[in-house]
């Protein structure tokens, strides 16, 4: 037996570990270790499984037994099987982060405590979105996250969660109900669902047919991707949710996105009728989220908005339709999914160190804790795309594939690219230089945090030697009463260094990853070892 | 030929209606949205036929097919769970704000304001013409004092006990 056949476990096991979690929900200490317990275990099996499916090509798996094109399909194939792993990774590290952060504020109950099993759900439905071998099976894996993520996103219901809460529910609803009329209109249409079959029939179609229905795909996947005329939903949303919510959101659900476009632009429309489209859109994305993220005050917003202008690199490699391109994409993606994570991570704990996470009002960072300006420094130089680091090698292979396309309008996107890259490098080097760089004095109008812990850190033995009070208000019955509350904990920090540290490594070993980039991008390609996989050998010929 | 009447008749007033800023009615065009896509969804199952049931003397193209009907359920299950999650959003937003209607994102609107011109990076490097200093102005007079009032407002409107790190007026 095949092991890519336990593939599916990657979604089943988070569904267990969420009913376990759920189950205990008032002990707290027991969910945590059952939903970190869970993660790991699920993460050794999707390495297993990238590590069998790297040589043998795409495994399908048909549940329930019914033969292919009629039954489930779940498909693992290279590039869904470094995704599956790359997104656990980064799902594990954001869920110690979490912890770490309920751990140190006390939270030993309350309403927080549905934080984990709709945590656990959600990395459920990104692994089922990525595994999913039809049509039907991806829109139920993103309502599986979708929903797992609007309790997420307005976890403890303020003000200002609900009023963003409200906005993504509604623009998600909306992207989901376009793709259900897509799945509608694609099963009238050829009378099935599953992409490795649909890839077969959609082809033989009237041509004004296969444009509504690529045209209504993209749109569907555009939105939830963030691509730039429909990417005005997640800059409001993102910023308002818990940091380590932000963190995995920024990471991980744009990234499904991509992928849905990806697989859609490669395996079911392969030819490129809207690649001169998506280029524009590209460009359009690159340039217009990184002219956002310069005119914003606030770290969380700035960083949502060049999440949006790099989600144009990774569709200017896929409009290109050409095998280094994709290869590049693929290692884009990658690479930007745990790049961004850290990013809002360490801004989390920015917010704790400094009160806030208001560019004005911090200052002096860099002095009162070096260890964030290093944990800060190393992503935001990767995500600029500054040389020894894994953004560069990948924006290089992106230029060198839109240099192999030659066309005029692949010319502008290489500049269009060069540009977005530096301001990237602009609004990170600003923030670099006033949070970290310039004295506490220069802020403006600091939190009493910064201030406070200053001469605590310059006589402070380590991180979690600093330490706060925190006053809870009475209101709220079980939390009244102070109690000591670290301003870094030591698990924050550590996961946050764990993660620092897998960027770091995509850039050492960038040689092996772009070469199973490449081989996943060869196969994408070509399509065959897709549709055989499923269909069975010799289903594949045209 | 009703049904798909129906349908865009669905369709239509629940675009109508998701375009208002009432969050009620937004809600009953997502509603209306959803349900114009079942129908949708169900007339892509092609005509009526019996109930797709195995009989052995009936033969293959007398059944409808179950395939949409299975999307429908799925689809109608899971706009329910949305629609009631919408709901309890919908009243905590009333408990809030005692405003049924989307409000507007503050912090969007402050970065929309902020003066162009910003004083670390685009003030002037001051250079000292004569030795006297009588006509020195410092420069920091020309912060925005506004933005730095508004700025407190939008920060205690966001701060929150849970999985926020504790806000700044909760430390001491």
């Amino acid at each position: 037996m095949n092991v890519g056949s336990l593939a599916p476990l990657a979604v089943a096991l988070p569904f267990l570990g969420a009913a376990i979690a759920f189950v205990l929900i008032r002990h707290p200490r027991a969910q945590r270790r059952v939903s970190l317990g869970t993660l790991t275990i699920t993460l050794a099996l999707e390495v297993w499984v990238l590590a069998v499916v790297w040589h043998s090509g795409p495994v399908a798996v048909h549940l329930g037994g019914w033969a292919p094109p009629f039954g489930i399909v779940m498909v693992a194939d290279q590039f869904s099987s470094l995704l599956l792993v790359v997104s656990s990774a980064v799902s594990l590290a954001v869920l110690a982060y979490a912890s770490g952060q309920g751990a140190a504020d006390g939270e030993e109950s309350g309403p927080v405590s549905v934080f984990h099993p709709t945590y656990l759900i959600l990395v459920a439905g990104v692994s089922n979105a990525f595994l999913a071998g039809d049509l039907f099976n991806l829109y139920v894996g993103f309502e599986i996250l979708l929903t797992a993520s609007y309790v997420l996103m307005t976890l403890g219901g303020t003000g200002s969660r609900i009023r963003a809460g409200i906005t993504y529910v509604v623009v998600s609803v909306v992207s989901s109900l376009l793709f259900l009329i897509a799945i509608a209109m694609i099963y009238g249409a050829t009378g099935t669902v599953t992409l490795a079959d649909l890839a077969i029939k959609l082809g033989a179609l009237d041509p004004g047919t296969q444009h509504l229905l690529h045209v209504l795909l993209l749109v569907a996947f555009g939105i939830k991707a963030a691509v730039f005329p429909l990417s005005f939903w997640l800059p409001d949303s993102y910023p308002t949710a818990p940091a380590p919510v932000t963190a995995v959101f920024a990471g991980l659900l744009t990234k499904v996105g991509v992928y849905a476009i990806i697989r859609t632009e490669t395996l079911l429309f392969p030819t490129d009728h809207f690649n001169d489209v998506l280029l524009w859109v590209a460009l359009l994305t690159m340039i217009v989220g990184i002219l956002g993220a310069v005119a914003q005050t606030d770290i969380k917003r700035m960083l949502s908005f060049t999440l949006v202008s790099h989600i144009g690199y990774m569709i200017f490699g896929v409009a290109l339709s050409s095998v280094l391109g994709l290869a590049a994409t693929i290692f884009y993606v990658i690479h930007h999914i745990t790049i961004q994570t850290s990013l809002f991570m360490v801004t989390g704990l920015i917010e704790r160190r400094g009160g806030t996470s208001a560019i004005m009002r911090l200052g002096g960072l860099a002095k009162l804790s070096p260890i964030l300006a290093v944990l800060y420094f190393i992503p935001a130089m990767n995500l600029a795309g500054i040389p020894p680091f894994s953004g560069f090698l990948g924006k290089l292979g992106l230029l060198q594939a839109g240099v192999a396309n030659g066309s005029p309008l692949a010319y502008v996107l290489v500049v269009g690219g060069v540009a977005a890259s530096l301001l990237t490098l602009l609004v990170m080097a600003r923030v670099w230089n006033r949070v970290f760089w310039r004295s506490t004095a220069d802020a403006e109008d600091p939190d009493p945090v910064l201030l406070a812990s200053a001469p605590v850190a310059a006589g402070g033995r380590s991180m979690s030697a600093l330490r706060t009070s925190k006053h809870v208000h009475a209101t709220e019955g079980r939390f009244s009463g102070e109690n000591e509350v670290p301003i870094l904990p030591k698990m924050m920090v550590y996961s946050t260094m764990g993660l620092v540290a897998l960027g770091l490594a995509m850039s050492v070993f960038a040689g092996p990853l772009f070469d199973l980039s490449e081989h996943a991008a060869e196969g994408m390609i070509a399509r065959t070892p897709y549709i055989e996989a499923v269909l069975g050998s010799g289903a594949g010929a045209p | 030929m009703t049904l798909l009447l129906v349908m865009g008749v669905l369709y239509a007033i629940g675009i109508y209606l998701l375009l208002e800023r009432s969050l009620t009615r937004v809600l009953l065009g997502l509603m209306l949205l959803a349900n114009a896509t079942n129908i949708l969804l169900l007339t892509t199952g092609g005509y009526a036929g019996l109930a797709p049931i195995f009989n052995k003397g009936i033969p293959a193209t007398e059944y409808n097919d179950p395939l949409p009907q299975a999307f429908i359920l799925t689809s109608i299950v899971i706009s329910f769970a949305v629609t009631a999650f919408m709901l309890s959003l919908i009243y905590r937003s009333w408990l809030l704000s005692h405003a049924d209607v989307i409000q507007d994102d503050r912090e969007d609107r402050r970065v929309a304001n902020q003066d162009l011109f910003d004083v670390e990076e685009d003030s002037e490097i001051a250079i000292e013409i004569s030795d006297f200093h009588e006509n020195d102005q410092p420069l920091e007079s020309r912060e925005m004092i506004p933005e730095v009032t508004l700025k407190k407002s939008t920060t205690a409107h966001n701060a929150h006990p849970q999985p926020n790190p504790p806000s700044p007026k909760d430390r001491s």
